[in-house]
């Protein structure tokens, strides 16, 4: 299968593990993000890709062919690092245009090769500065010229936008989606911020511990986390998560908890009702909590002790808690309204979660 | 006193402007308190460098002899310098220090980079040869040249015994004749100061940062291209100022010299730091030796300036 293809990869360093066992499969043109927590093993998974990091077990494949033991440079690969990784001692043009001088392409192709990346990125009045005369956003943009200029056929991203202001990196992520438009490579890229990681990619891997926890489209993994670490990874404020039993059956199932008693949605009962374990955990977006009951029904009133609200332009964030924990929502009360105090909120139960409490396995 | 300044600091930011005039309030210590804490190594300086300099082109225009009080020493004007101009002795000291100064530098630049090059990575017991190599700059440069006189010798050297034994090589006077004194010089200040370079070269490398490298990786550069196209450039303002050390060294070079060759034979090794000494303390034209010292001033501060023109260090100092 072309694109690029993991297998069974192991990494250790001596008898510290890194990555167990790990197996991908990432299709041609396709844009996937790896996210996940620091030291969970995403950029090393993606160095062992480049070629930078050596594999322990395990196949690397791209394009069909086994790179496993292949050098970097005879990967067909391009890399933005998170440092930008510039030559200092190049001029833009220099920098761009380096893989190429040193794979002996003739001058004039080098030439126009540089000069439509440079257009591409804005970048065509720069070509004779050194990267130190150059603002951040500007080096980036030079570090994913010199990608686009390869040619390759697989764009690594390591973090490329980490060390830009908030404004910057939300521009430069438009900028990258519209790249993958225009170059229709397959790209992989590595990040730890979830939102970067659910606006551009096709499909998100996310890790935890060297481990693949979920893949899937981000609509996927926010709608239908496997597991509890997916559920609370994704999504911003973070899902809330409430130790509860299960009680009932059948249509009558009940999550009871400390301070309340939600039943659980039809979505939810088949699975519910067939889960081994009683005991679970009930997992609760911040965003999936409103001040007035909507008009289905299909809600639980809750009374939550509200210790602050941060007021945020049309909603406000509430930090409170529920029968003693802690727990956080947001709520669309229009940007008029006064900050909200305790007192009874409602929860959307089609949108509730129910996780194996011992497994985290999502039911 | 302290005390006031802290106070007076303290009040001072919050004051407008306006009021400054008006209420009279006391002078902002925080412009003089750096001159404060420079002050000692400032000193320092001009009583231990600057003084000495200036005082020795004030004696160049003298002719005085140690042991003479120097109310009694003539004002000669500029005769000691047209007296340099037109003396082959300083001439020649001066092609030697070049000649020296060349040869050593360039094969210490080669075989500092190159060790560092290749003891650059962890290998195993990197770190035994670094030190091993490191040992030659901790020995003082006067047991530095009583070793070197030892092993050179004609007759009781290991170095004659050794090449005896391993090559069949009929014993030399080393240190006798002018082109071996000359080598055997050089091969000793080879010998003690290529782990200088050693140790700033490794330390240069080693701080550049590993995705650049990894980056040059990708791109397609092979190990040689990877040394001449990006390390040696990244690191270039840190061999310019290797090169600048060991340049002003070169002028600076006595002990080793005096104590292995003294100069000699004839004047085949006799630097022109050596030349000078000899002229000041054997001679004893002080003046003399002063004008010439002057020359050498002269001629170090040139040749700096010009490395530093060509290969300014700050030009790419960057935080890529």
């Amino acid at each position: 299968m072309p694109g690029v293809g993991l297998n069974n990869v192991v990494k250790a360093y001596g008898s510290t593990v890194i990555i167990p066992d790990l197996s991908l499969d990432i299709r041609e043109s396709e844009f996937v993000v790896i996210v996940g927590p620091s030291g969970c093993g995403k950029s090393t998974t993606l160095r062992m890709v480049a070629g930078l990091e050596s594999v322990s077990a395990g196949t690397i494949h791209i394009r069909d062919r086994d790179v496993t033991y292949a050098a970097p440079k005879a990967r067909d690969i391009a890399m933005v690092f998170q440092s930008y990784a510039l030559y200092p001692h190049m001029d833009v043009a220099g920098n761009m245009s380096f893989a190429l001088r040193l794979a002996g392409t003739p001058r004039a192709e080098i030439d126009q090769r540089v000069k439509r990346a440079a257009e591409m990125l804005e970048l065509t009045d720069y070509l004779d500065r050194k990267p130190k005369d150059l603002s951040g956003g500007q080096r980036q943009r030079v570090a994913m010229g010199r990608s686009i200029v390869r040619d390759a056929y697989v764009f690594l991203f390591d973090e490329p936008l980490s060390n830009l202001d908030a404004k910057l990196r939300s521009t430069m992520r438009t900028e990258l989606a519209i790249l993958h438009k225009k170059l229709d490579r397959t790209m992989i890229y590595v990040t730890h911020d979830q939102i970067e990681a659910m606006t551009m990619a096709d499909r998100i891997v996310i890790m935890d511990q060297g481990i693949i926890q979920q893949v899937g489209s981000p609509r996927d993994v926010y709608t239908a986390p496997k597991n509890r670490f997916v559920a609370g990874f994704i999504g911003s404020p973070s899902m809330n998560f409430l130790d509860g039993e299960l009680h009932g059956s059948g249509s009558k199932l009940e999550v009871h908890g400390q301070g309340f008693k939600i039943p659980v949605s039809k979505r939810m009962q088949i699975t519910a009702n067939a889960a081994k374990d009683r005991r679970v955990t009930l997992g609760m977006r911040p965003e999936h909590f409103a001040a007035t009951a909507n008009k289905d029904g299909k809600y639980a009133a809750l009374n939550l002790d509200v210790d602050v609200a941060e007021y945020i332009g049309s909603s406000q964030f509430l930090a409170a808690s529920l029968g003693g924990q802690p727990i956080t929502a947001t709520v669309d009360v229009g940007p008029d309204a006064e900050p909200m105090g305790s007192g009874q909120y409602f929860f959307d139960t089609n949108r509730m979660y129910l996780f194996d409490r011992a497994s985290g396995e999502a039911l | 006193m302290a005390n006031a300044a802290i106070s007076a600091n303290s009040s001072e930011p919050s004051a407008p402007d306006g009021d400054r005039s008006v209420a009279k309030a006391p002078r902002d210590y925080r412009n003089i308190a750096p001159y404060f804490f420079i002050a000692p190594a400032v000193f320092v300086m001009l009583v231990g460098l600057v003084y000495p300099v200036f005082d020795s082109l004030y004696l160049s225009f003298f002719d005085w002899k140690i042991g003479e009080p120097f109310s009694k020493a003539d004002n000669v004007g500029f005769t000691n310098y047209l007296r340099m101009f037109s003396d082959p002795d300083v001439w020649e000291s001066i092609w030697v220090t070049f000649r020296f100064g060349f040869w050593t530098i360039t094969l210490e630049m080669f075989l500092g980079v190159t060790l560092a090059l290749m003891l650059e990575k962890p290998i195993r017991g990197a770190s035994i040869f670094r030190t091993i190599f490191i040992l030659p700059l901790m020995v003082s440069p006067v047991v530095v040249g009583l070793i070197w006189r030892y092993l050179f010798d004609a007759r009781v050297g290991w170095i004659n015994y050794y090449l005896g034994i391993w090559f069949g090589i009929e014993p030399q006077v080393w240190l006798g004749d002018a082109e071996l004194a000359f080598f055997a010089i050089v091969f000793t200040d080879i010998w003690q100061w290529t782990p200088f370079i050693f140790i700033i070269v490794i330390a240069g490398l080693q701080a550049l940062p590993s995705e650049v490298l990894e980056a040059s990786r990708i791109d397609g550069a092979n190990w040689w291209q990877q040394i001449f196209l990006v390390k040696l450039p990244m690191i270039s303002s840190i061999l310019v100022i290797a090169l600048l050390m060991r340049l002003i060294d070169v002028f600076r070079a006595l002990e080793v010299m005096y104590i292995m060759t003294g100069g000699g034979p004839g004047r085949a090794t006799e630097l022109l730091s050596l030349h000078i000494y000899n002229r000041a303390f054997d001679a004893q034209l002080l003046g003399y030796a002063s004008a010439i010292a002057v020359l050498l001033i002269v001629i170090v501060t040139v040749l700096s300036a010009g490395i530093l023109i060509i290969g300014n260090p700050m030009k790419d100092k960057s935080d890529v």
